[in-house]
């Protein structure tokens, strides 16, 4: 029975790393990597609502609640941006506070006039707790997993186009406002999917850190794609099985450690992009073989260059 | 209500004074409330206040800066260092967890740039890699910690509600526990203020210019970063992570209402005060979290403040259009009625149209009756039954009007590579900003002012001022 | 009226009355503009004129305030698949992971439409592309690794993958080596050859009357524009590099002030 438990969050696990390397690289490259995070905050009254509204605990019944406020958030963030002169960072930190307060007092009330304990139900959706999964909701998570992964595989063309350069997508027709919100709907469905096991604080970290290790490993969209879903299923797997292994442990914070852990590993190992592979550059070429200078006719450029989509200068 | 709590209280009059006793005994009086209950009220949104202001003061330089985002990192990766500290000492200790949680949050501060600059990501996955790392390894660390006091719940939701409760004996008086380090917290805020006021204020509104002036961006970055790290330290004993809610909202709504650093500190201060008061009160009432609806409160406050700021609320965007339009279509009248006037070589005053053709050349809708009401009360236009006439003031008015249309014609005609059939409609739009200064300056520009492209005469204002 | 209605559909690129603001400030000032021939033509005017808001505008990434655009007599919005653009370098993430093939394959990205896939047709165009700007040997190198001139010809070759008959770009000659400059207009010389139109952002004012068919002289609202030969004058560069019109800025602040201060 504990081994089938533990498939089960198995499962459950793997995919949703998997779904989240996938979609989190867009966002990472996009320099969304934060929206995530707002979403996933801004998901929580969304929960508590539909509990209070269906008194249900039905696992598809509160995630359609908790996708449906963190995309108001999503929404809340680009409308205040378009209509006030707040920055970038400020509307993402008001959106996200707001709504987990919110969230949080929704919450406190549940659990003050619900003596039962469905108040501390709704708090493991605010650090995760994945060991509770049941079959029923892992099916759920393999189907949104698999319209997920359709959708970016069917869509991989203009998600990259759109991705590297946004103005190039728009003068050759594409609508890059419609690709936008496919990509953000993407992200928030992950993101609420992700809830019941990693949590609200935490879910952003499955989006964000396996791409960024991937980067390292390669300079391929699609290469880097596969890896963060690697990187993402190991990350799952491995966290559910150290959770498993040491009881009390919770599921959600070591998953992430595990692919923080990959994250390090990946920047110290990786090649080209690694710390030692740099040292060893700067080290033997540099010093011990004067002749390569004859390769600087043609410097790399820059790094830098701007964020694209910044508020460019007017000429 | 507060009953509950309230079992627990330090009773007053053990010897140790209570700072405002007679005051909060008054007041329980008048309401008809426990004595107890007003005073651990009164505690309560004295610290929720306390912690209010030390948190708009330093989040108004992280919202100006555009680092808010730093501010949600810093209120995580604290968890971590106070974790870090528990997992070393094996002991709950205040000041060495205190400092834990300050090095937490300069650890953030650093390795977010470094996670940036050297591996080469962008800032926004480095901030997010380093947060929610650093908050997993406090969580896993707190979790293997339950026979000690090392409340995750508090983190995650603060406590804000008893806060006024425990009363501990400081310097003979009798005050919150908190106070203890909210009160040297907004001291050394208040320190960085006075002492840095000059640079703070240069480097967080330009910092190009800054660097340009010998100030170093990066140590006031790194200075307001321990300062911050600090103000969240000690208001998350209070509100929990919703002392982003606190650093930020505050200050972006005072953001909104005034262009000047000293106005915008004052406002946020006033309005972070606001939101947790009002927050508390909502949470005894609801019987809720006070932190949480704190932040709820501050949202509110920055609805109300977009729609109603007055400069740049919605509210008064929309006013300011309509009367702009409104003020249009009733320039559109005059001119209307001075060509008409123009082309029926009648002597001046005289033209007379109706109201109906008076509502026509305004362009119909509601917008030209708002414009003919505009007309006839500021007695430019004058009305006979259903007949109107310009008045003197309107005709000079109208003559203005189609001199400025007729000018900018000519002035497009000379300087722009147009067509003549597409010199009328940027004049049409153009013609109402152009005022008698602008007016004097193109006569200066153009070669000749006493035609416009098409033949026709510009109708010159100043003749019957020379007379 | 029906003339002229006749003359514009007949032209291949024609910009009627735009205006263009940013933060409700007038840019450009009632921009007409319209290209009958085939060839180069380079937009010229000083720093801050709008030319590359104009030609940003006209493409549908920078909102108008006023004004229509079309081409080939239609608008321009459906027109869009015959259209090239090259980008100011800038406006991408050159750490972006992809490589210079990848790059230059989105060319073909608009013809293919929705879900299919670049074939062997494309892969094909793209090497051919690469050819043409000298720049096959570097096709599995990841963007960054390239010099500025490298990029620029990267985005020139992106383009060329459109098989566009018109063609907008941004500065391709600013910040390139001299090698990369001379490969880029012996290039723009055979596309016009081809009998396409390019518009071409430019700042070098020594090289225009050697390049370019057309000239359009922009600052703020458009100069005067027509052939190199009887356009690119002194006294018209004066007219256009002599300063801003200062009743322009008065009017532009006018009109902000107006609309938020009524």
């Amino acid at each position: 029975m504990l081994i089938t438990q533990t498939q089960i969050v198995l499962t459950g696990t793997l995919l949703l790393g998997i779904a989240a390397g996938m979609v989190g690289t867009f966002a990472v490259l996009r320099r969304r990597a934060l929206a995530g995070d707002v979403v996933a905050h801004a998901a929580l009254p969304g929960l508590c609502l539909a509990f209070l509204a269906f008194q249900s605990r039905s696992i598809i019944v509160l995630l359609s609640g908790a996708l449906l406020s963190g995309l108001l958030g999503a929404v809340t963030v680009s409308m205040l941006k378009r209509f006030t002169r707040l920055r970038d960072d400020a509307v993402q930190g008001i959106v996200l506070s707001v709504f987990y307060g919110g969230g949080i007092a929704l919450t406190r009330s549940i659990q003050n006039t619900h003596r039962n304990d469905s108040g501390a139900d709704l708090e493991s959706f605010i650090v995760g707790q994945a060991a509770t999964m049941l079959k029923g909701d892992v099916q759920q998570i393999a189907v949104v997993v698999a319209v997920t992964v359709i959708i970016v595989v069917m869509l991989f063309k203009e998600l990259k186009l759109l991705s590297f350069d946004e103005q190039f997508c728009q003068v050759q027709g594409w609508s890059a406002t419609g690709l936008d919100v496919l990509l953000m709907l993407l992200t928030a469905v992950i993101v609420v999917v992700g809830l019941p096991a990693v949590g609200v604080v935490l879910t952003a970290a499955l989006l964000i850190i396996p791409p960024a290790a991937a980067r390292f490993w390669s300079d391929r969209l699609s290469r880097m794609m596969m890896i963060a879903c690697v990187i993402g299923g190991i990350s799952g797997v491995t966290g559910t099985l150290l959770s498993a292994r040491y009881d009390g442990l919770p599921t959600g914070p070591l998953i992430v450690l595990t692919s923080t852990a990959i994250f390090v590993l990946s920047w110290v190992l990786a090649p080209h992009r690694g710390l030692l592979w740099k040292s060893r550059e700067v080290t033997d070429l540099e010093s011990f073989l004067p002749w390569v200078e004859s390769d600087a006719a043609e410097p790399p450029a820059p790094t830098t260059s701007g964020s694209p989509g910044s508020a460019q200068e007017i000429s | 209500m507060v009953q509950t709590y309230s079992e627990n209280a330090v009773l007053p009059g053990r010897g140790v004074p209570i700072p405002f006793d007679g005051l909060t005994t008054q007041l329980a009086e008048m309401l008809e409330l426990p004595a107890t209950d007003v005073q651990n009220a009164f505690w309560t949104m004295a610290v929720g206040a306390l912690c209010a202001v030390c948190c708009s003061l330093s989040g108004c330089f992280l919202v100006l800066r555009r680092i808010s985002l730093l501010g949600d990192a810093l209120s995580h990766s604290v968890l971590a260092g106070t974790a870090g500290v528990y997992l070393v000492t094996g002991r709950v200790d205040p000041v060495p967890m205190l400092l834990g949680a300050m090095a937490a949050g300069m650890v953030t501060a650093v390795m977010t740039q470094f996670v940036h600059k050297a591996a080469q990501l962008p800032e926004d996955s480095s901030i997010g890699i380093v947060f929610t790392s650093l908050f997993a390894f406090g969580v896993v660390v707190v979790s293997q910690a339950k026979h000690v006091h090392l409340d995750l719940d508090c983190v995650l939701f603060g406590d804000l509600a008893f806060a006024g409760v425990n009363l501990h004996p400081v310097f003979g008086w009798l005050v919150p526990e908190s106070f203890r380090s909210l009160v040297p917290t907004l001291m050394i805020t208040l320190l960085l203020l006075a002492v840095f006021w000059k640079e703070l204020r240069l480097t967080s509104f330009d910092p190009t210019l800054a660097v340009t002036l010998g100030f170093s961006a990066t140590v006031m970055h790194y200075l307001l970063t321990t300062v911050v790290a600090i103000v969240t330290v000690s208001a998350m004993e209070v509100v929990g992570l919703l002392v982003v809610a606190l650093l930020i909202v505050p200050a972006a709504i005072a953001r909104l209402l005034t262009d000047r650093l000293s106005t915008m500190l004052v406002l946020s201060c006033l309005i972070g005060i606001s939101c947790t008061t009002i927050g508390y009160l909502l949470a005894l009432r609801w019987n809720s979290s006070a932190a949480g609806l704190t932040a709820v409160v501050a949202g509110a406050e920055l609805l109300i403040a977009i729609v109603v700021s007055p400069r740049n609320g919605l509210l008064g965007r929309l006013i300011r259009t309509a009367r702009l339009r409104v003020r249009i279509c009733a320039e559109d009248v005059l001119a209307g009625l001075f060509r008409r006037q123009e082309r029926s070589d009648a002597p001046d005053g005289l033209v007379q149209a109706s109201v109906s053709e008076c509502y026509a050349l305004a362009g119909g809708g509601i917008m030209s009756m708002a414009a003919l009401r505009w007309l006839l009360s500021r007695q430019l236009l004058q009305q006979a039954g259903s007949v109107m006439s310009l008045s003197e003031t309107g005709l000079r008015y109208a003559r203005s009007m189609v001199r400025s249309h007729r000018l900018w014609e000519a002035y497009l005609k000379e300087n722009f590579n147009l067509p003549p059939d597409h010199l009328h409609d940027p004049a049409e739009d153009m013609e109402h900003f152009i005022g008698p200064g602008v007016q004097q300056q193109i006569t200066e520009d153009l070669s000749q002012s006493a035609e416009d492209p098409h033949g026709r005469a510009i109708p010159d204002v100043k003749t019957q001022e020379v007379s | 009226m029906t003339e002229s209605a006749e003359n514009t559909n007949s032209a291949i690129f024609d910009i009627h009355d735009m205006t263009v603001a940013y933060d409700r400030r007038p840019v450009l000032w009632n921009i007409d503009l319209t290209l009958r021939n085939p060839g180069l033509v380079a937009i010229v005017g000083p720093n801050g004129a709008g030319k590359s808001t104009m030609i940003r505008a006209a493409m549908g990434l920078v909102p108008m305030v006023s004004g229509a655009v079309r081409a080939w007599g239609a608008p321009i919005s459906s027109q869009l698949t015959r259209i090239g653009y090259v980008p100011q370098r800038g406006s991408v993430d050159w750490d972006f992971p992809i490589s210079v093939f990848e790059t230059v394959l989105m060319g073909t990205y608009g013809s293919l439409g929705w879900f299919r896939r670049p074939g062997g047709v494309q892969r094909d165009l793209t090497m051919q592309c690469l050819e043409r700007v000298g720049m096959q040997d570097f096709a599995q190198r990841q963007i960054g690794q390239l010099s500025g001139g490298q990029q620029q010809r990267v985005f020139l070759a992106r383009a060329l993958a459109q098989q566009a008959e018109l063609y907008f770009m941004d500065e391709p000659m600013a910040g390139v080596d001299a090698a990369t400059e001379r490969v880029v207009f012996k290039l723009l010389q055979s596309l016009s050859d081809e009998g396409r139109t390019i518009v071409v952002v430019h700042h070098d004012l020594r090289t225009v009357s050697e390049y370019f068919d057309e000239v359009v002289l922009l600052n703020v609202r458009i100069v005067t524009s027509g052939p190199v030969a009887t356009t690119f004058t002194p006294a018209n560069l004066q007219a256009t590099y002599g300063g801003r019109l200062s009743i322009l800025d008065t009017m532009a602040d006018a009109v902000q002030k107006q609309v938020e201060t009524e």
